[in-house]
């Protein structure tokens, strides 16, 4: 126990403003658990979603201190600043209200991207075995523990500026597919990526990744689509 | 609204600068034909011209633009390297790597004329 901790929150919707709220600090304490502090001594009105607790189901991400990140598994004590913590919903993304932010523009990107596995067998076939050091497998392990939380999306600014732009996430969710040897759907996800809000829009900031909870790295991801939508191109394959 | 704190990273002001170096080229590339066109269309022209461009301040805006060049390659370059080889770690630390780099290039080009 050591005082008080001022914490700004977002209430309301698109317009809205901050409000500070006045919360003990413990010794460890995450950011959600003063969200969820706030939620049952100060305002039970107050609207923000979390379901684990233990960076798994990535439905936590807020904008703290103007960095978004999962508020599940950051501790208050490394982003607290002067006594102060702002915390808003996740940028790029409509408001609902308060700290929850609209996620469906985000997973209809990752239906847009074709981020769905289409099966290239039935159930009677036998199970395919795939080797785990081959260059497909190594290329989908390294891209495929995206828990969905939507933080790279509100650090991306091609996101921000270009509305049609599918973004990090979703686009890294394509490429662990591209590599998976069992999918039968590569030729239309190949083109549904080269579109105008596809992989080239990317500008390799690299901020998906600087951000990323998981440390996974969409900037590679995409630069690896970029390449592969290129050659099927010159393939003739896809059609620009 | 508190700043967003990617846009403090280097690898997003790396960005910032391509997009400016490339603009401010886009800018001055028709100066640069335009003392081409004239050192092609007669020698008394291109003669003043080249008095002109004795000038101190003239020489060093044009250092100033063989270094917005030079940063712009560069970054370029690395990107174009990020996006087409093998992934490579480290691409702030490059980033500077080109910053310096161009800022050598321009002082050099500095030394030689003055
Ligand atoms: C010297 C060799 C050059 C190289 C290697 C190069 C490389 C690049 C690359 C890779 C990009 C894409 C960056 C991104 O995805 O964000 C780019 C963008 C751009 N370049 Fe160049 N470039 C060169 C020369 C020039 C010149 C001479 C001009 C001026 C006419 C120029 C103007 C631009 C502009 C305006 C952009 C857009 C910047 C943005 O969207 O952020 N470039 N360049
Ligand atoms: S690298 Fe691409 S996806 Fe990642 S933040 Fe930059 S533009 Fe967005
Ligand atoms: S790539 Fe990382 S930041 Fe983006 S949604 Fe997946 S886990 Fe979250
Ligand atoms: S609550 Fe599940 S990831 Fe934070």
């Amino acid at each position: 126990m050591a005082g008080m901790l001022t914490v700004s929150l977002w209430r309301g919707g698109t317009e809205g403003r901050y409000v500070d709220y006045d919360v003990p600090m413990r010794e460890t304490q995450t950011v959600l658990d003063i969200v969820t502090w706030v939620q049952r001594n100060c305002d039970a009105t107050l609207s923000y979603r979390f379901a684990c607790r233990v960076g798994m189901c990535g439905s936590c991400a807020m904008t703290v201190n103007g960095r978004p990140r999962w508020t599940c598994r950051t501790h208050v004590s490394k982003v607290v600043s002067r006594g102060r913590l702002t915390i808003g919903p996740l940028e790029n993304l409509p408001v609902i209200k308060d700290l929850a932010a609209d996620m469906r523009p985000f997973f209809e990107k990752w239906q847009q991207a074709k981020g769905r596995f289409a099966p290239s067998k039935t159930r009677s076939d036998p199970i395919e075995r795939i080797a785990p050091d081959s260059a497909a497998r190594v290329a989908a392990d390294a891209a495929i523990e995206c828990i969905n939380c939507g933080v790279c999306y509100s650090a991306c600014d091609t996101v921000r500026w270009n509305g049609d732009y599918l973004g990090p996430a979703a686009l890294n969710r394509a490429w662990t597919l591209l590599n998976d040897v069992r999918d039968a759907g590569n030729v239309e996800r190949l083109a549904a990526v080269a579109t105008d809000g596809g992989c080239h829009a990317c500008h390799s900031h690299q901020s998906c990744q600087e951000h990323c909870p998981l440390a996974l790295n969409p900037t590679a991801s995409i630069a690896g689509l970029k390449r592969r939508t290129a050659q099927a191109y010159l393939r003739g394959e896809i059609k620009p | 609204m508190t700043l967003l704190a990617h846009r403090t990273r280097p690898l997003w002001i790396a960005a910032l600068v391509h997009r400016l170096s490339g603009l401010a080229l886009a800018v001055f590339l028709p100066f640069h034909f335009l003392a081409l066109g004239l050192a092609i269309s007669g020698e008394a022209q291109l003669e003043s011209f080249l008095r002109w461009s004795e000038q101190p301040l003239v020489k060093m805006s044009e250092a100033v633009l063989l270094g917005v060049l030079a940063i712009h390659m560069l970054g370029g370059l690395r990107l174009l390297a990020l996006e087409n080889l093998a992934w490579r770690e480290g691409q702030a630390r490059l980033a500077l790597l080109a910053v310096v780099a161009a800022m050598a290039v321009a002082f050099a080009f500095l030394a030689s004329v003055f």
